[in-house]
């Protein structure tokens, strides 16, 4: 790595952290006055517990050796041979650093979907076991382990981050059970100004996540770049117009949901497809989202915040699209060819095994650790606080505050 | 004494603060509040879900006056305040046992 790849690397990594905050402000709008602090805090644990739990052996078990098939090792344990004194004069430490910020996004995008009843305690032990146990090993599958081997495609991270935490997001409501109340009880967004600021921050954001996946200032970043661009416009719009036709109004919440939707679509492709290729990307994951999130109230699951009809389908559309769309020779690093492309069905093929294996083992294992700890510490708070709202119960705070306060301790 | 209340359209209240002072008023409360008449609620779409929002936001308007002037500040404030469509609102008419002006101790009509 040199110089020039290392500043964009670190400032790409800069920009993927701020995505958890932002992610945090989209969710936190949507969610009611009296649970925001709620889902704030779950979103800002990741950025708590994930970095260390990353630096003392996620990483290394993530990704060293590259070539192992299922899982690494604890070679690079403690950031073992990492550091300013190894062997590469410390540029090693810039893809740590990356994928890091990619680990403590991952578990955070879940939060959307248990919003207003999990324990926060429950929470807080979730996060690095599902880290470990789930996120881990899918990532190693996917980069340098045997789905990677085999040529599936996922260049920053449709799969092993939005596929995987979106169907984890399913298991989890399935074991937390149905918040009181829903669906028939409306739990309108307390606040879209904040949905809308944590899109752009998401947007954002989004350019380091993807751009920044080339590892290297070179010119598939700079592709990368522009499919994070367009892909996220046309999904925003798509959204939008379908709810123009079907609702009789453009909404806030309908632009920032196609905009998340596309942005999410264009991950797994966004160094390999070029051209027009994220626009067409981009209008069907926005038109096939505004659909999918209504799924939840005819199949009775409540995802509360849609991770599943936005991350898990858009996530699998853009990851489905890589097989029609890739151009390796725009690209020229030994990928597949798409179904446009001619490159037959060989890789559409290879990207619905990666995410059919991602499918049922995230979803199996969220499953178990969600039941372990229903078993164990219990997964849902009481009624009483369901009702009354997780930030005082929870936090022993308040998002809007009207009243004064006497200082009574300290 | 009558306190007159009045319940009306948000974006009404300055038309209606000016149509007051015009008339001899020179003091009044104002009260933001939720609730519904015959206007019912309004619908709200997220995600292609319809949610029906139930309370409407309205302006609560108070104002203390004598008993012949009462009668006159309630129909300004109703002139003011008409759109002809549903959901301009109420105006009712209470008797008052007393009044008293906190700085001075002037008690009942002085103290309007």
């Amino acid at each position: 790595m040199d110089t020039g790849d290392a500043a964009w690397v670190l400032t790409s990594a800069a920009l993927v952290l701020f995505m958890t905050p932002g992610l945090a402000l989209f969710y936190g709008g949507m969610d009611r006055t009296r649970n925001v602090l709620n889902m704030l805090m779950m979103n800002f644990w990741c950025l708590l517990i994930v970095p260390v739990v990353w630096a003392i052996g996620g990483f290394s078990l993530a990704q060293v050796p590259f070539e192992n098939d299922f899982i690494g090792n604890f070679d690079a344990a403690f950031l073992r041979g990492f550091g300013i004194l190894g062997e590469d004069g410390g540029f090693g430490l810039a893809g740590i650093i990356f994928l890091g910020m990619f680990a403590v996004i991952t578990p955070a995008l879940i939060s959307g979907a248990v919003a207003d009843r999990m324990k926060f305690s429950a929470w807080a032990i979730f996060v690095p076991l599902w880290l470990m146990l789930v996120f881990v090993p899918v990532f190693k599958w996917i980069y340098g382990g045997w789905l990677g081997q085999r040529g599936s495609l996922d260049f920053a991270g449709g799969t092993a981050i939005h596929v995987n935490a979106g169907i984890a997001a399913l298991a989890a409501v399935l074991v937390l059970g149905k918040r009181k109340g829903w669906p028939s009880e409306g739990h309108p967004p307390h606040s879209m100004p904040l949905v809308m600021i944590g899109t752009g921050i998401l947007w954002f954001g989004w350019f380091g996540f993807n751009a920044g996946s080339a590892l290297a200032a070179n010119g598939t970043a700079v592709q990368a770049f522009m499919n994070t661009f367009l892909a996220a416009a046309a999904a925003g719009l798509a959204w939008a117009l379908v709810e123009r036709v079907r609702d009789g109004h453009i909404t806030n919440l309908g632009a920032a949901s196609g905009i998340v939707a596309g942005l999410v679509a264009i991950t797994p492709g966004a160094g390999f497809v070029a051209g027009m290729a994220p626009i067409w990307i981009g209008l069907a994951a926005g038109v096939i989202c505004s659909f999918a999130v209504g799924l939840k109230t005819k199949a009775g699951y409540d995802d509360a915040l849609d991770v599943v009809g936005v991350h898990f389908v858009g996530g699998l559309v853009g990851s489905l699209a890589i097989g029609l769309f890739s151009q390796p020779d725009f690209f020229g690093n030994g990928v597949m060819a798409g179904v446009f492309h001619d490159g037959g069905w060989k890789l559409l093929g290879e990207q619905a095994l990666a995410n059919g294996a991602t499918i049922v083992y995230s979803f199996i294992v969220t499953g178990l650790i969600m039941l372990a700890l229903k078993a164990t510490i219990g997964v849902r708070v009481s009624e009483e606080t369901e009702s009354s709202g997780l930030d005082l119960a929870e936090h022993a705070e308040t998002a809007y505050s009207t009243g004064s306060a006497s200082l009574t301790g300290h | 004494m009558k306190l007159i209340t009045a319940v009306i359209k948000p974006f009404k209240l300055d038309e209606v603060k000016e149509a007051l002072k015009s008339a001899g008023v020179n003091g009044m409360t104002v009260t933001e509040v939720q609730g519904f008449g015959r206007q019912s609620g309004h619908t709200e779409v997220y995600r292609g879900a319809e949610y029906t929002v139930d309370f409407v936001p309205k302006i609560k308007v108070e104002i203390l006056a004598d008993d012949g002037a009462a009668a006159g500040i309630a129909d300004a404030l109703a002139g003011a305040a008409r759109t002809e469509k549903i959901g301009d609102g109420k105006i009712w008419i209470t008797d008052v046992g007393s009044v008293q002006r906190i700085r001075t101790g002037e008690r009942d009509t002085d103290a309007i």
